[in-house]
């Protein structure tokens, strides 16, 4: 009994999942020159793309499942892991590279404890990532934590305004 | 709140523009912060909010809309597009005084409304100040500005892109109504055609020809597509337009519209520039509101609609045919050509693709006529061009000039020289599919022709400046290992020679490169360029041919000498303990963490090179700077 229960609620989460994105492709309209604006919405909604939903929007959009894998791995803002609470975007854009920002890159993984390979923060708190160009060249080197755009940084000013969000999120905890 | 409703005529345009005018002459202050991604990083919503309060606590009346009948408010506050000079924001300006004011803070906030917005005077502690200690107080006479002509940028920094009759006023749409009312589709290819414009997103096709060829092809449906995917590392000028002056773009694609027969257009933007987005919604929801977008266009039997696309982060849509794939919705991966977009592009139809500072451009040449244009620039090259001059240089920045501006001339005259007072080395310019200029180009003039003879090209227009201490060979592995992330992977010698030439280029900056390693390289590079199908492939090879060419001798220094002539790579830092100074005190080889340190206490201790890890601790821990890097 209890376990029929459990399977329904799994269901009807589910399916009230399935209900937010099936709102977002009435949004766009079920034509395939709607797949990214959906994906980017979809991405925007859950942080990353989850296997299930790519699925259901193929079958929305009337595509074959390998299509949307094909676009949704071709461009580097879709991603296909879950990501981290707050992004850390450090712009690798020719500018911020002649400025040095290589030792920016390691000092957010020095103090988001991230090893090789790793982008993620294993408390989902965080994502590093190494985007090219944000066209904030004149402030090179640049870093866009939250969606916030900090220029001429240096490793002591990024160390700052990441213990400055730590702060924020440990006090929003209690 | 729409500014401007239903207009219906060129008449009803122009009336809007008088009244604009009038209302703005009439002792009107205007207080413009820089509202553009590098201000608004830099802290001018802080900058505005203050002013905003010191101007209420003042009780000095505000002008709430900028067209105010009543004419009570006197000040005008509001942000504007780019200025261009982004180092020094944020930046406030004053008009019609013109004082431009640097690196503003909230607190200067109380000080400008005294002085300058009450009394007329001139705060002077936050004018530009140079070298020698002059001190500047108009835009027109910084130094940055001075040597610079502004043609698409004119505007920008001038007016405030959230209030389309604010660019009414400047003549905005103006070209519009000149072209639908006065001018057959013909005259405005042939005008544009005459101008000498080419396209401005690296390619440098005549613009007028390509409106030709999509013309005269016969069909119902044809599109205009604006390339807005600036995806050079470096560069930043399109994202300026779109975030300044957004209606110049959208008018300067009404007119291709009217010129080559489409009733619809695209705008491909980056997701990475999400102000210049929110600033381009807002413009077309504003100009559909006046008609001047939209169905029968100021009451002329002509319709336009213009829609956004986000791109999601792909290089290679910057490639036409890819960037037409992704507004389909499909993967951004280039097609061979022909057919050509003009006979077949969007969903099978002909369009035209243009870059934005191209569009931004036309409505300039259908007002002012396209012998005006090509007073600026040289025989084949004709107009400004925007370059984002970036890197070692004092002044960095978006900057207009003349096509034909001498390399020597921006990077000192306009860009101020070298700011860490080392050597001038190189420009890369154009960047990943682009070449470097070094020493020898400074008198060479910035033009399509003459930069594609120096192997290097305009590209989209990015100048980053590199003084003594860059090391070429890492410039170049920097650039490749862009161009092999973004390759789509659709041709083998692209997918593969990239990775090929990146893992040469990194065995070389790590220290293990051969003479045979060069020679591989240079013959992948003929093969990628000659093997690809794009732009994107063509051109990679591009950073990597041009250093060899004027840097060899670094290459063979990384090779032969095993060195870094400019001391950047880190394989080849190397420590060496000085043996006149070390007294033997045994603190580095107790502190160094793979015991590559050994000596008798009291004598001079050496470092086994073998064992080194470079990690530098025996340099932080000597006390006798005996420690050399």
């Amino acid at each position: 009994m209890a376990q029929a229960t459990a399977a329904s609620e799994k269901e009807s989460r589910a399916s009230r999942r399935f209900e937010k994105i099936q709102a977002i492709v009435e949004q766009y309209g079920a034509a395939e020159s709607a797949l990214i604006p959906i994906l980017q919405k979809v991405q925007e909604e859950y942080r990353y793309l989850p296997e299930e939903i790519l699925t259901f929007v193929a079958t929305a959009l009337n595509l074959p499942p390998a299509t949307v894998y094909g676009v949704a791995t071709f461009y580097a803002q879709f991603s296909l892991e879950p990501k981290g609470k707050y992004i850390v975007r450090v712009c690798d854009g020719t500018a911020c590279h002649v400025r040095k920002n290589q030792t920016l890159i390691s000092t957010v993984k020095e103090w988001l404890g991230l090893k090789e390979g790793q982008s993620t923060t294993e408390d989902m708190r965080y994502t590093l990532e190494i985007v090219s160009c944000i066209g904030a060249c004149a402030l090179a080197p640049a870093v866009v934590i939250n969606g916030k755009v900090h220029g001429q940084m240096t490793p002591e000013k990024v160390t700052k305004a990441l213990e400055e969000l730590e702060a924020a999120e440990k006090a929003e905890d209690k | 709140m729409t500014p401007v409703t239903k207009l219906s005529s060129p008449q009803e345009l122009a009336e809007v523009k008088q009244k604009t005018l009038s209302a703005l002459e009439t002792g009107c202050t205007r207080v413009l912060v820089c509202g553009g991604t590098g201000c608004m990083a830099n802290g001018a919503p802080a900058v505005m909010e203050a002013l905003q309060k010191a101007l209420d606590e003042r009780n000095v009346p505000v002008r709430v809309d900028l067209v105010d009948d009543s004419k009570e408010g006197t000040v005008r506050l509001g942000y504007s597009g780019c200025p261009g000079f982004c180092q020094v924001g944020p930046i406030v300006r004053i008009l019609p005084s013109d004082y431009f004011y640097i690196k503003v803070t909230p607190e200067d906030a109380a000080e400008i409304v005294e002085k300058t917005v009450q009394k007329g005077e001139v705060v002077d502690r936050l004018l530009f100040t140079d070298n020698d200690g002059k001190t500047y107080a108009k835009r027109n006479e910084l130094p940055f500005y001075r040597d610079q002509v502004n043609v698409v940028l004119a505007d920008s920094g001038i007016i405030e892109p959230g209030d389309i009759r604010d660019y009414i006023a400047k003549d905005g749409y103006k070209a519009i109504a000149e072209a639908l009312f006065g001018m057959t589709s013909e005259a405005v290819i042939a005008e544009v055609t005459q101008s000498g414009l080419r396209g401005r997103g690296g390619g440098g096709f005549p613009t007028g020809v390509k409106w030709g060829f999509t013309q005269r092809v016969q069909s119902p449906k044809k599109y205009v597509v604006c390339n807005a995917d600036e995806g050079d590392p470096g560069a930043f000028m399109d994202e300026s337009i779109m975030e300044g002056n957004p209606h110049a773009l959208l008018e300067g694609m009404v007119i291709a519209g009217y010129a080559i027969g489409a009733d619809e257009g695209y705008i491909y933007v980056r997701a990475e520039y999400p102000l210049a987005i929110t600033r381009l919604r807002t413009a077309i929801a504003q100009a559909e509101a006046a008609n001047l977008l939209g169905d029968n266009i100021l009451g002329s039997p002509f319709s336009f609609h213009i829609h956004i696309k986000e791109g999601a982060g792909a290089f290679v849509c910057g490639e036409e045919t890819a960037l037409i794939s992704s507004i389909e919705g499909k993967r951004g991966m280039p097609r061979p050509k022909p057919p050509f977009p003009a006979n077949s592009g969007l969903w099978g139809k002909p369009t035209v693709v243009n870059n934005v500072e191209t569009f931004a451009n036309v409505p300039k040449i259908i007002l002012n006529g396209a012998e005006w244009f090509r007073s600026f620039g040289v025989e084949k090259s004709t107009g400004t061009k925007v370059f984002a001059l970036t890197g070692a240089v004092v002044n960095t920045g978006l900057i207009e000039v003349p096509m034909g501006t001498t390399l020597g001339d921006v990077v000192f005259k306009i860009g101020g020289g070298i700011r860490t007072g080392k050597g001038f080395k190189a420009v890369q310019i154009g960047g990943p599919s682009g070449g470097c200029l070094t020493t020898e180009h400074i008198d060479l003039p910035l033009d399509y022709d003459s930069l594609k003879a120096a192997g290097a090209m305009v590209g989209s227009g990015g100048l980053v400046v590199m003084d003594e201490d860059t090391c070429m060979v890492e410039v170049a592995r920097y650039f490749m290992q862009f161009t092999q992330k973004e390759s789509c992977g659709k041709c083998v010698l692209c997918r593969e020679g990239t990775k090929q030439m990146l893992a040469l280029l990194e065995k070389i900056v790590g220290g293990e490169g051969t003479l045979e390693d060069i020679e591989l390289l240079e013959e992948l590079a003929v093969a990628v360029r000659d093997g690809s199908l794009c732009g994107l492939g063509k051109t990679a090879p591009n950073p990597v041919l041009s250093t060899l060419k004027y840097f060899r001798d670094e290459y063979l220094a990384h090779v032969v000498d095993k060195k870094c002539p400019a001391g950047e790579c880190k394989a080849f830092k190397g420590y060496r303990i000085i043996e006149e100074k070390c007294k033997g005190c045994s603190l580095c080889a107790r502190k160094c963490p793979v015991g590559a340190i050994s000596g008798e206490p009291k004598q001079p201790y050496t470092i086994d090179q073998e064992t080194c890890i470079k990690c530098g601790v025996c340099f932080d821990v000597c006390r006798f700077g005996a420690v050399e890097k």
